[in-house]
């Protein structure tokens, strides 16, 4: 389509209004933000199934800057009616999400990233995929952590470390930011042990202001805390080194879990 | 149908129009009449749909880019039998399908539009669709002439003749006037033919008005093969009632009882197809 964003989306919607099996493709920060008009009224509204992908998400284009960042896609999209918002966490995920999204009949956003995966974070392939079914990582009972995206790994590894402490905690890959898995978040916070979320997202309207508006909603009381980029144009680097300097690492993650225990 | 059975159709779609914005005290009333011919022709004239083969793969499609005319398109619909013109008292009323701008929720329309810009994009990905299946379905799509500055409009003009895409056609109500203003003043499209042409459509120009013209033209698309077509219908804002006609104030103004009864005498209220 070229470099078309409006177009592309607007062209989509169409083939698939005729019965097409349609992805369109595009880094996530144009994506989302030129063509958010076409994605709310071409897609969404008119229900034509186009799975749209937003490649290169977060701060994945690190040393390009602010405007080939995407930190504010979960929330404008979250916000549209009639379409289901998927952050893989490793390979076995993206592949289900694709084979979902492209079989379910229903708009649908995939959010990707830039740099490899992890093959599989359990290290075993999946037994089952669900939109809207939260998958876990690891099991644990003295509280979770929340993730999604590129930044499951790091709480998975923040999470090894806090368990040679003692530590034990659960980690979910939230693949699916909408609909949201609550039937999983009143099971980890029934006990009213702490509650991380992660995201490579900006702190406000992804998944953390997901999972708090549930359980605000639902009384359920517990130390929480979302950990995600702050409301700024982020310092530039790689990916990594971005990630580092918010604290969005094993280390960081980890710090960040402890002081939800004083 | 024959032509002066469409002339009269016309009248009848005009009156029908006006009297359902009247009910309903909301509208676009300039717009709609100016569009009303178009969509006339294209539906008894032109366009392989009925109500029976709507959800048929191999329908012709109708687009309506500049949604807000949706009154002229609910008269012509109810008319061809997609649903009954009762429904229309329902207009713009607590949980009525028939809004201010097309959706799918009523039978006849293919996509929920109202947003500029829109329809000519979504009307390629459809004419594309149509390539790649190998059917021979055409799209149609109309536009207003004030939404022609949406950049999105350009990028799908494109496209359109990138695929040569010679199974759709966008006709283009030029009627001159937008909410604000005389588009020429507002935000100046013109030459539209030599843009058209520059990116690769093929181009007539017509009074939109005409049903004979129109017929015509619409009949004849491709103009070119391998080229997507396009029908620049020279149109007036208001057409046929005369304090309508070319006043920005009847853009989406409401006729009250008065202006409603004159405006029914004009255009013939009593006779055969009074609505
Ligand atoms: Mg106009």
């Amino acid at each position: 389509m070229g470099i078309a964003e409006q177009n592309l989306v607007g062209v989509a919607a169409g083939l698939a209004s005729c019965g097409r099996k349609v992805f369109a493709v595009s880094p996530a920060c144009f994506l989302t933000a030129r063509s958010l008009e076409q994605i709310k009224n071409d897609v969404a509204y008119s229900d034509n199934p186009v799975t749209l992908v937003g490649i290169s998400a977060g701060v994945s284009y690190g040393p390009l800057g602010s405007t080939h960042h995407s930190l504010h896609d979960l929330a404008a999209l979250r916000a549209i009616h009639n379409l289901t918002i998927v952050v893989p966490g490793d390979n076995v995920e993206t592949a289900a999400a694709v084979d979902a999204a492209a079989g379910c009949g229903h708009p649908v956003y995939l959010r990707f990233g830039k740099k490899p995966m992890p093959g599989s974070l359990t290290g075993a392939p999946l037994s089952e995929f669900t939109f809207g079914k939260g998958r876990i990582i690891r099991a644990g009972s003295d509280g979770s952590i929340i993730a999604n995206g590129e930044t499951v790994l790091p709480a998975l590894q923040a999470a090894e470390a806090l368990a040679e402490q003692g530590i034990s905690l659960t980690v979910v890959s939230m693949h699916t930011v909408k609909p949201l898995d609550t039937e999983l978040i009143d099971r980890l916070s029934a006990d009213g042990r702490p509650m991380l979320t992660v995201e490579e997202h900006s702190v406000h309207g992804g998944l953390g202001e997901a999972i708090a508006g549930w359980l605000m909603q639902h009384r359920r009381h517990l130390p929480f805390k979302i950990m995600g980029l702050p409301d700024e144009y982020t310092v530039t680097g790689s990916q990594l080194e971005i990630f580092g300097h918010y604290g969005i690492s094993s280390e960081g993650i980890a710090e960040a879990f402890l002081s939800l225990l004083v | 149908m024959h032509p002066d059975q469409l002339i009269e159709r016309s009248a009848h779609y005009r009156r029908h129009l006006l009297s359902i914005i009247h009910h309903a005290g909301a509208g676009h009333t300039g717009g709609s009449l100016s569009c009303i011919d178009i969509l006339n022709v294209l539906y008894n004239r032109i366009l392989d749909v009925s109500p029976e083969t709507f959800s048929s793969v191999s329908r012709d499609r109708y687009i309506q880019s500049k949604g807000h005319c949706v009154e002229a398109l609910y008269v012509v619909l109810a008319d061809r039998g997609f649903f009954p013109a009762e429904d229309l008292d329902t207009l713009c009323r607590f949980g009525s399908h028939y809004i201010g701008h097309p959706t799918r929720k009523v039978h006849g329309v293919e996509q929920n539009t109202g947003a500029l810009g829109h329809g000519l994009p979504m009307a390629v990905g459809t004419a594309l669709a149509g390539k790649l299946d190998r059917r021979d379905y055409r799209v149609f799509t109309l536009l207003g002439d004030g939404e022609l500055p949406e950049g999105s409009n350009w990028e799908a003009a494109l496209t359109a003749s990138h695929y040569h895409l010679d199974n759709l056609c966008a006709i283009v109500d030029l009627n001159g006037l937008q909410i604000t203003g005389p588009t020429r003043e507002v935000c100046d499209t013109q030459p539209l033919a030599d843009k058209f042409r520059s990116f690769g459509w093929a181009v007539r120009e017509i009074d939109g008005h005409d049903i004979h013209a129109l017929t015509e033209t619409l009949e004849a698309i491709p103009f070119e093969p391998g080229k997507p077509s396009v029908v620049i219908a020279h149109t007036v804002k208001g057409k046929g009632v005369s304090f309508m006609e070319n006043n920005i104030k009847w853009h989406h103004g409401v006729p009250d009882a008065q202006q409603y009864a004159r405006a029914m005498e004009e255009l013939g209220a009593g006779n055969t197809f009074a609505g």
